[in-house]
């Protein structure tokens, strides 16, 4: 029989996300970077050191004042999945594509740790620039 | 009324060439034949054309006096082959059947040289694709082709050159996707390039495998170019960034 308190910190440990907290450095590292994130292909954002940033899709600023982490998560994970003509990459989906080219190919655009990095830069962007 | 001004739209809405959304500088070069680099290969396909070659010792010239309007009517339906066939496909096939002589591979020198000098007599022509049922399955597998979401960004041809063209990818702007300026001079190539180089490198853009060159996709894709472009006036070769 677990006594109440060890019962109250197996509920904690349970209900704490599985994801090691992101880092915010490297998730910007990873955002700027065309071969990497390829976030600028499309969006713009607070970079004034980028030139040529996208505009195919709403602006960075102020994502991390208008999202909470769950839901930055669950947006930079499978956009597709929320938004089926969304034409922003599904980046922790690696199945249910065709043609990929070998070197991609079984391989999401980003790991679970890059992702958490760059939900946590995200989550930085509070200002609507 | 509202499905009337929707009628209105869609047929004002005529295609529109890459050149147009070019800087000045570059429009300028591919207007001028002293600074178009593609005149280069033009140059070497009129020698090629004129000069006798295989078993047969035959030269293009031989048996084409001009070939003006020549190219705004490919892809066409081969009848030998029972498929449809591009200008590049027709002048491999000429080269290995009536000139008796090597084949030139795709993409290779010889061959653009010839490509760029036939399609240059049909400048200014409008492209006029043919209406011959027997290409009417390549089309619609182009077209589905064109809309088929590829690769590990899963984005379809459509998905930019259809629905954003205009806008900005990175420091790209999107153009419609004509085809009406192969073979084309490419300033990041620093060479003439085929119309199935620029698929190639726009499906290696969204990590999707590119088929080989020569691959009946490339032809049933241009198939579709050729008709959602019709009326652009050929502007081969094209000069782009
Ligand atoms: C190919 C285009 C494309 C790429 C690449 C892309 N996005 Fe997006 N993104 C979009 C579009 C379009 C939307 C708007 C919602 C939709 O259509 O899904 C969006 C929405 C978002 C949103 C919500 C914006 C808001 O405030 O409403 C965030 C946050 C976001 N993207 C972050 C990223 C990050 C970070 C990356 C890179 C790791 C990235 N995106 C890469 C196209 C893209
Ligand atoms: C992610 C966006 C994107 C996708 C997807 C894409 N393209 Fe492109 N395409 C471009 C851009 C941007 C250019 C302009 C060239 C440049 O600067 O790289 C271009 C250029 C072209 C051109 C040359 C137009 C000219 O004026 O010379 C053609 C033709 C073309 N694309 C066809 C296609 C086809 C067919 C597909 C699908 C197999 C495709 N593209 C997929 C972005 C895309």
């Amino acid at each position: 029989m677990l006594s109440s308190a060890r019962w109250w910190l197996a509920l904690a440990l349970l209900a704490t996300p599985a994801w090691a907290e992101g880092d915010a450095a490297r998730g910007r590292a990873i955002v700027t970077t065309r071969q990497k994130g390829l976030c600028l292909l499309c969006h713009s954002g607070p970079f004034p050191e980028e030139r040529f940033q996208g505009n195919l899709a709403p602006s960075l600023a102020g994502a991390g004042r208008r999202w909470d982490a769950a839901a930055l998560r669950a947006r930079l994970t499978d956009s597709q999945g929320l938004n089926p003509d969304s034409i922003m990459p599904s980046y922790g989906v690696a199945n249910s594509l065709r043609d990929v080219a070998p070197a991609f190919r079984g391989k999401p655009i980003l790991t679970e740790a890059e992702i958490e990095d760059v939900v946590a830069f995200l989550l930085t962007l509070t200002a609507d620039e | 009324m509202k499905w009337l001004l929707l009628l209105v739209s869609v047929a004002a809405a005529e295609p529109r060439s890459g050149a147009l959304d070019m800087s000045r500088e570059l429009q300028a070069m591919q207007a001028d034949d002293s600074a178009n680099p593609g005149m280069l290969w033009v140059q070497e396909g009129e020698a090629l054309f004129h000069r006798a070659e295989g078993r047969a010792q035959k030269a293009c010239a031989d048996c084409h006096a001009g070939l003006a309007g020549v190219a705004t009517r490919y892809p066409a339906w081969d009848e030998a082959t029972a498929a449809p066939i591009d200008l590049a496909g027709r002048i491999q096939q000429c080269r290995a059947e009536r000139q008796q002589a090597a084949p030139l591979a795709r993409e290779s020198e010889p061959l653009l040289a010839l490509a760029a000098f036939v399609t240059r007599q049909s400048r200014g022509l409008p492209l006029a694709p043919p209406e011959d049922p027997r290409l009417a399955p390549a089309l619609a597998r182009g077209e589905a082709l064109f809309r088929q979401r590829r690769g590990q960004l899963n984005l379809s041809c459509a998905q930019c050159h259809e629905e954003r063209a205009g806008l900005r990818l990175g420091s790209a702007l999107i153009p419609e996707g004509q085809a009406n300026g192969y073979p084309q001079y490419r300033l990041e190539w620093q060479a003439l390039g085929s119309l199935q180089r620029r698929l190639r490198n726009c499906m290696v853009g969204v990590r999707a495998t590119a088929p080989a060159f020569g691959a009946a996709e490339y032809t049933e894709i241009e198939l579709f170019l050729a008709r959602r472009g019709a009326g652009l006036a050929v502007e081969a070769p094209a000069v782009r960034p």
